[in-house]
């Protein structure tokens, strides 16, 4: 029987895992009593958007919210909290555990040398509003996360792919994406400047680099033997010139059986 | 109107004759000053840019989806082809970011935290340079680049004598570092550093106070304070605008917390500024490299940090305890396995502030792997810092961001 691969999830996968082996956490801790994040918090609630879930991992505050208030959420944290760099925005894919996408923004804050991070969970075919007008940053990452996932956002200035090329065919950073190309990515530039008709001229791509081609007249010449360059491979036993191969030849001595050379060292 | 057939295929509207008499040109990707792989599609009207719009993604590798699809150690020599000139402080955030999930940061030991952050400043140094001598040349100062050149080379003899490579060091290991430091290595570091203080003040004396240089420089590319923290500005680029903001110093890792050294800032906002900002920070790394020197003999040789788990232990046991080898075994075999969370780890590489994002789900490869890149956010304020300067003065200012391609389309 075909070994099952499943569909959602096409990227490596561990080869062995004990069967009683349960991953351990990162420990999420508790918001401290009076501490700085606790005031964020707090701040954020009385404006009125709603946490659903708010913990502290690795020193840093993170803040899980609707994906609605995204733009209300940062503007608070901008404006009240001194957010004031959003260092990275990006997306993170459990389409196959949850069909969610999580979104995260990733802040400083630099006078308190404090980052805090906001996340929010979209599903699949859902867009999120830019956060452009809040911090600049997001006009590339947003791009990004909409190339990488393929994650619409409402009102950015110029939603386009920005690392891929604008005709590229899904969006690579998603767990179905393969990481074997397809035919279709093989042929990529071939088929956008030449034609798909020009497949059969080039022909399938070879990946041995000690081949060597005897009929190939145009990239290797043959050691010992001339071809006019770009002869017609039909005709290349006629038109070959033989020359005799003086620099690749090698010279065997037979030592078993006493050669004069050798006697002649003794 | 353009004509696309199958040889001359449609180029996004790149129109050369428009009805509002201003003109489209391309600078970029082959211009030797676009700093690697950069397509710069710019709107011009007279000589006074109106509309800048870079184009990116010619030198994108997929190093996020690498780091997702291979085991961690096996990913480190990858995120040399980051920011390939200062790899190790890539192989450092990495690791730094690798770490901190573990939760063995305080487990490193000593003499690997010296040698480690001593790799990062001389880095630092390296990157620095090259910096200069681009940016000198890119502006027309043809000497300095070959002064600047020959220093880095220097310095690059230092990173060789470390680790074997000079470009792609991976001199960097999760828990530590593979060597100890090679005989003589520090009396040629301080020979090395005896010396550029020299260099970088003939490199000052032909600059600073030059008439060209000055005009070429000052007044262009101003970044305003608000702009450089909207549009995630980060190292000299972000200092140069006048905010004291050094993750060394604000959240310090490695042994920087007990360094002695200062953060220079300016508040000049402009490219001749970040130049004195660069020419300060060589300085800084200078010192910050002595204080290192006198720390090195004070520490016990040992390199790697004790966690059985996660970290191979040291050759000898490996050699001579079974249980040694098997853990070894599983961990080149299978992989280390972190515990279950989300980390952001920031470090100050020479362009910026450079972070890994890392989700894991306890499997041998990352379930998500961000690259926080300075040179991204850079490229990205090139829209908008480009408007309204003069053609000549376009050189100046993507000189001046020092951005790194490898690390821009990662």
């Amino acid at each position: 029987m075909r070994r099952y691969t499943p569909k959602d999830n096409v990227q490596k996968k561990a080869k062995y895992t004990d069967r009683f082996y349960v991953a351990p956490s990162v420990p999420r801790e508790e918001i401290e009593e009076g501490s700085f994040f606790e005031s964020v918090v707090n701040k954020l609630k009385d404006s009125g958007v709603e946490l659903l879930d708010t913990y502290v991992e690795l020193g840093q505050l993170v803040m899980k919210i609707k994906p609605e208030d995204n733009v209300k959420a940062l503007t608070e944290l901008k404006e009240n909290s001194c957010f004031k760099q959003c260092s990275e925005l990006s997306a993170v894919d459990y389409l196959a555990q949850d069909g969610e996408f999580e979104v995260f923004y990733q802040l400083l804050n630099l006078d308190k040398a404090l980052r805090a991070r906001v996340i929010t969970r979209i599903k699949e075919n859902q867009a999120i509003e830019t956060v452009e007008n809040i911090y600049k940053m997001a006009n590339f990452a947003e791009r990004e996360m909409f190339d990488m996932f393929g994650i619409y956002v409402n009102n950015h200035s110029y939603l386009k792919r920005i690392l891929m090329p604008d005709d590229w065919v899904g969006h690579p950073l998603l767990k179905t994406y393969p990481l074997q190309g397809d035919e279709h990515a093989a042929w990529y530039e071939v088929d956008k400047i030449f034609g798909k008709e020009y497949r059969d001229v080039i022909g399938p791509e070879l990946r041995d680099p000690a081949r060597i081609d005897r009929y190939d007249t145009q990239r290797f010449a043959r050691v010992g033997h001339e071809v006019p360059f770009g002869a017609d491979p039909s005709t290349i036993d006629e038109t070959e010139v033989k020359i005799e191969d003086r620099y690749s030849k090698t010279f065997a001595t037979d030592y078993t059986t006493g050669s004069k050379e050798l006697e002649n060292r003794r | 109107m353009q004509q696309p057939n199958k040889l001359k295929p449609f180029f996004e509207n790149l129109n050369f004759e428009r009805q509002d008499n201003t003109m489209v040109i391309n600078f970029g990707p082959q211009h030797p000053s676009a700093h690697g792989q950069l397509r710069l599609v710019l709107e011009l009207q007279g000589e006074q840019v109106v509309k800048a719009y870079p184009d990116i993604g010619y030198l994108h590798r997929g190093v996020e989806k690498m780091g997702e699809n291979m085991i961690y150690n096996e990913f480190l020599p990858t995120t040399d082809r980051l920011d390939y000139i200062a790899s190790t402080s890539n192989n450092y955030a990495f690791a730094l970011a690798v770490e901190r999930l573990l939760g063995i940061e305080d487990k490193v030991p000593r003499r690997a935290k010296v040698i480690r952050t001593m790799l990062l400043e001389i880095n630092r140094i390296i990157s620095h340079l090259f910096f200069l001598a681009t940016h000198a040349l890119d502006v027309g100062a043809m000497s300095i680049f070959l002064y600047a050149f020959r220093e880095r080379e220097f310095a690059m003899d230092l990173m060789e004598d470390y680790c074997g490579a000079r470009l792609t060091h991976a001199a960097v290991r999760i828990g530590g570092v593979p060597l100890d430091l090679p005989a003589g290595w520090i009396e040629s570091l301080s020979n090395f550093l005896n010396k550029l203080p020299e260099q970088i003040k003939l490199y000052e004396d032909l600059l600073t106070e030059n008439r060209i240089w000055k005009m070429r420089l000052e007044d262009v590319g101003v970044v305003e304070p608000d702009d450089a923290l909207s549009w995630g500005c980060t190292g000299p680029m972000l200092r140069g605008s006048g905010i004291a903001y050094d993750v060394r110093k604000e959240e310090p890792y490695e042994l920087y917390s007990e360094l002695d050294f200062d953060i220079p800032v300016s508040d000049r906002k402009d490219s001749y500024g970040r130049y004195r900002l660069y020419m300060e920070e060589m300085k800084e790394s200078v010192k910050i490299l002595r204080q290192l020197i006198s720390m090195y003999p004070k520490t016990e040789c040992k390199l790697m940090a004790h966690a059985p788990e996660y970290i191979s232990a040291p050759k000898e046991e490996i050699m001579t305890q079974n249980y040694a080898l098997m853990q070894h075994f599983v961990l080149v075999t299978q992989g280390m396995r972190p515990p279950k969370g989300t980390v952001y780890a920031p470090t100050e590489s020479p362009k910026g502030e450079l972070g890994f994002y890392i989700v894991s789900e306890g499997e041998p490869y990352a379930y998500r792997m961000k690259v926080r890149a300075p040179s991204f956010f850079h490229t990205g304020l090139l829209q908008d810092l480009l408007v309204g300067t003069y053609i000549a003065d376009v050189v100046t200012i993507i000189g001046s961001t020092n951005i790194v391609f490898g690390e821009v389309d990662r």
